[in-house]
């Protein structure tokens, strides 16, 4: 929950600019292009900062806005407010099928796809004829309001900055939703998301086109107000430039974009327009001394400037008020069948390493069973398997009643299936409260649309009072407004935990939950899974303190190296004499 | 390129197919420099086209005998150079340390500076030109990581990206002080010409092959069969693991710059004598052997030089069908490849800290 009012200041602020008496004319220009660059970058900062996808490709999308209204607007004849939605329809357009090809590439291959379809759409423009190849197309009308034509840069920018602040504003909304949870999580790896149903191939294509969107508006004002449009600004440079107005205001902070904006084009200004003075006329100096304050800037602060800046104002986040009254839906009380999960002769296997090999067990409703064994014996492979993170190579698994085979992790965490992680992996720069929210996912339903305009809220404080519900049930309830990255690690295992029973989960998977927990702690984490088993719920757990397992555990079930060597109550393995030999070496 | 309907005969083809191959190999080395640079320092490494321009047209002053403003550039960059190793080791003055860092970011580049004021237009000979301007490019890519990317070794790819652009800027701006806006051309390594059939193939070409070939194998037994070798690969696989075996990351990652401004001066001195550069032309050559790089998947030597020579061969064929499309089809050619690959390979869920 951000507060309104430094907005609505800054609205006024922005507002009242121009009414300044003989404000030089040349200032108001340099503001609409902040304006201009700050909508790119603002999608950028979704796309890159947020969302872990980098793009080289931004420019491009101006591209698309602006020549869609430059060829309507002349050869067509079209009125620019029509032209609006269309150009922002083709730069969302070229986002789905450059989206489809390139959002699905991992790691290092997106910046580079973007870079490379960048570079031939920039060729594309300046050959094509219909565009006017290099030449561009000029003499674009102005934008209109009944007879109000705005031909100078005083009159668009009203135009401009309220696209600046509304785009600011419903992205913070964005954001702040159940599907910008879905979009927060991506940076941090799409396996988690999916384990709480959030489908990271359709959240990172969104975000692709989100931000395509805004760069589409902004190449349609562009086009307006600078009434001609040439491929030069559409190139690989351009492109470049904006994701440095990204990363030099801070990639992760909407109004990072727009601060990065005025930094960047404040002092390309200063330097072309100052530097020859100092140094005489000589080459290209202000290229030279940008490329290396840009280096200087990221050497310095690469984080970016506004968490800095931000720190110093005097407005805070204000954690968000829940109302502990509202309930979402249960899962529907059907009766459970006999058996939850079933593994027969689940495999998997890494090349020539056979890491679950056979491995055939159930767990019954009301029931904790444990996976234990040596480091490396397969355990975290076998809940990957369940979970769907990996393919079995051979074998079957079902989880109630249904077989798993070809099915993606969202659906197993539909049928009830919630799952905590070996390595943590909850979102450090998110609260507790937030990155508990996200296991609710599947349980609300409002889309990007409304989380928008904020038609989201009342099904966002149902999801809030169920994440703050589980928190206190797990007993985090003093750390629930904190970062998840300042709790110590066992905290951050609790947390995962409440995050897994936000699923409302009929079957719980606990990779070593008691890790990194105190004595004590661990005990109440003992009597919490009881009373969830008692409540009706099942649990496998993965664990290495025997104690911890020996004391809980219904069932016990033993692997080595990837192979079941035993299975029975705690009492049964103490004495199971393979079991014995697996943990301590044959000659005990 | 021709008008109206291009028609194909022998000698046009046999003329393209030599001229894609030669452009190819030289992408190739261009694409290896970049992924080797990336492997080792996770840099993407946008100013090798300067290494490129700076290599040719360093080459090419030289040869009218003036002094190239880069072996200046070289000396200025050591002793920031300098100052950033001082600043670094403010905490343990060691003797050895300071002396080596006077010996590699002072001595050397003015020892460069000296050879290139004595020898430059007394002394024109065309192995002493390219050996002083390898010396003065390798110089810069040195320093270059010492001060841009040595200090943020640790930070993420995209800001090491933004240092890399910044980098580009700054370069080519300083490109444009020292070459001018005109371009240049080197004197040709070998002006031999042997006809085979309708084939005329020129000494530049065979150098041009030759030097790639002798480069790729020299690459491949530097890391397969070297202890230098396997840390630069050790120090690209895990960081940390590296330097807990005691191999030193930031040598691993001057190592890496040294060797690709001095691919990329290769590069650039291979093809000057073929076509103008200009002070801004190394972007584009960089970026082509960038797509190459980048259907190596950054990662593979024997795809990334296959795919250069692809890249040669499609840009030289759709120069002689579809000129004014020619930068559309060899930048967009990456695309298939990609989606070939994103379906082939499912996304890899990488563990960051």
């Amino acid at each position: 929950m951000t507060q309104r009012w430094p907005v609505i200041v800054f609205a006024l602020v922005m507002a009242a600019l121009p009414l300044i008496p003989e404000i030089p004319p040349f200032w108001i220009v340099l503001l609409n292009n902040i304006g201009l660059a700050a909508l790119v970058a603002m999608g950028l900062v979704l796309l890159t900062g947020v969302g872990g996808l980098t793009s080289f490709g931004q420019a491009a999308f101006c591209g698309f806005g602006a020549y869609t209204t430059a060829v309507l607007s002349t050869a067509y004849g079209v009125s620019p407010w029509l032209t609006l939605p269309l150009a922002l329809i083709v730069s969302g357009l070229a986002a789905v099928v450059l989206g489809l090809i390139t959002v699905r590439l991992s790691g290092h291959y997106l910046p580079l796809g973007t870079l490379a379809w960048s570079l031939g759409l920039y060729y594309l423009f300046g050959k094509l004829e219909f565009v006017g190849r290099n030449d561009g197309i000029s003499a674009i009308p102005p934008l209109e309001i009944g007879s109000w034509r705005m031909l100078d840069a005083g009159s668009i920018y009203y135009v401009i900055w309220i696209a600046v602040i509304l785009s600011a504003v419903l992205t913070t909304n964005l954001l702040d939703s159940r599907t910008g949870r879905g979009i927060r999580a991506l940076r941090r790896g799409h396996i988690a998301a999916e384990a709480f149903g959030v489908n990271t191939a359709r959240a990172k294509l969104l975000v692709f086109i989100y931000a395509a969107v805004l760069a589409g508006l902004s190449g349609w004002l562009y086009a307006h107000f600078l009434r001609a449009v040439t491929p030069t600004p559409f190139g690989v440079h351009a492109s470049i430039e904006y994701l440095f107005i990204a990363v030099v205001g801070g990639a992760g902070y909407i109004w990072g974009g727009v601060l990065g904006a005025v930094i960047v084009i404040v002092l390309k200004e200063i330097l072309q327009s100052y530097l020859p003075l100092i140094f005489g006329g000589q080459g290209q100096l202000e290229l030279i001394v940008f490329g290396l304050v840009l280096v200087a800037l990221v050497h310095l602060a690469p984080g970016g400037v506004w968490p800095w800046l931000a720190g110093l104002l005097p407005f805070k986040r204000r954690p968000p008020r829940i109302d502990s009254s509202l309930h979402l839906a249960a899962r529907p009380a059907t009766e459970l069948p006999p058996v939850l999960l079933q593994l027969e002769g689940a495999r998997k296997q890494f090349g020539g390493v056979l890491a679950v090999n056979d491995v055939s067990f159930s767990v019954k409703p009301k029931e904790i069973v444990a996976l234990i064994g040596p480091n490396g014996a397969g355990k975290s492979t076998t809940f990957n398997l369940i979970t769907r993170v990996l393919d079995s190579s051979a074998g079957r698994i079902t989880v109630c009643g249904t077989d798993v085979a070809g099915t993606t992790p969202q659906q197993i965490a539909r049928l009830g299936v919630a799952r905590t992680f070996q390595h943590v992996k909850l979102i450090p720069d998110m609260t507790v409260l937030e990155n508990v929210a996200l296991g609710a996912h599947l349980r609300g339903r409002s889309g990007t649309f409304a989380s928008m305009l904020r038609l989201d809220r009342a099904d966002e404080a149902k999801l809030l009072a169920e994440a703050a519900r589980q928190i206190e049930r797990v007993g985090l309830k003093e750390q629930i407004d904190q970062l998840a990255g300042s709790l110590s690690l066992g905290q951050q295992r609790i947390v995962e935990i409440a995050r897994a029973l936000c699923v409302d989960p009929v079957l719980l998977l606990l990779d070593e939950p008691a890790a990194g927990l105190r004595h004590m702690e661990k005990q109440q984490l003992a009597a919490l899974l009881r009373q969830l088993r008692d409540g009706g719920m099942s649990i496998l757990l993965v664990e290495h303190d025997m104690g911890f397992v020996m004391d809980l555990a219904d069932r016990i079930v033993v692997l080595d190296f990837g192979t079941k060597i035993a299975e029975g109550t705690p009492d049964a393995i103490k004495t199971n004499p393979d079991v014995i030999r697996a943990y301590l070496g044959a000659a005990a | 390129m021709l008008e109206g309907e291009p028609a194909l005969n022998t000698t046009i083809l046999l003329f393209l197919l030599q001229d894609g191959i030669t452009n190819g190999a030289v992408y190739a080395l261009l694409g290896l420099a970049m992924v080797l640079v990336f492997a080792v320092t996770r840099v993407i490494l946008i100013p090798q086209g300067e290494f490129v321009a700076y290599g040719a047209l360093t080459y090419a002053t030289l040869a009218t005998g003036q002094i190239p403003g880069t072996a200046m550039l070289a000396v200025v960059m050591g002793l920031v150079a300098f100052a950033f190793d001082l600043f670094a080791a403010r905490k343990a003055f060691r003797l050895k340390v300071i002396l080596r860092a006077v010996a590699v970011d002072i001595v050397f580049p003015v020892v460069v500076l000296a050879l290139t004021w004595g020898l430059a237009g007394r002394y024109n000979a065309i192995p002493v030109n390219i050996a002083l301007s390898l010396l003065i490019v390798a110089a810069i890519g040195l320093f270059l990581y010492r001060i841009a990317f040595q200090p943020i070794a640790h930070t993420s790819v995209l800001v090491l990206l933004i240092a890399s652009v910044g980098a580009h800027l700054a370069l080519e701006g300083f490109g444009l002080i020292f070459f001018g806006a005109e371009g240049l051309r080197g004197p040709a390594i070998s002006n031999a010409m042997i006809t085979i059939g309708q084939l005329q193939i020129t000494g530049q070409s065979l150098a041009v092959y030759g030097i790639t070939i002798a480069l790729i194998v020299t690459l491949w037994l530097f890391f397969d069969f070297t202890l230098y070798g396997k840390a630069l690969r050790a120090t690209a696989v895990n960081r940390l693991g590296a330097r807990l075996v005691g191999i030193r990351t930031s040598l691993s990652g001057q190592m890496a710059f040294l060797l690709a401004s001095v691919i990329g001066a290769i590069s650039g001195i291979l093809i000057v004598p073929i076509t103008t550069l200009y002070y801004d032309t190394g972007f584009i050559v960089g970026l082509k052997g960038f797509v190459a790089a980048i259907i190596g998947g950054l990662i593979s030597y024997p795809i990334t030089a296959a795919a250069a020579i692809v890249v040669g061969l499609v840009e030289a064929f759709s120069s002689f069908y579809a000129s004014n499309y020619k930068e559309v089809i060899v930048f967009t050619l990456i695309i298939p490849v990609l989606v070939l690959r994103s379906l082939a390979a499912p996304e890899v869920e990488e563990e960051k800290e």
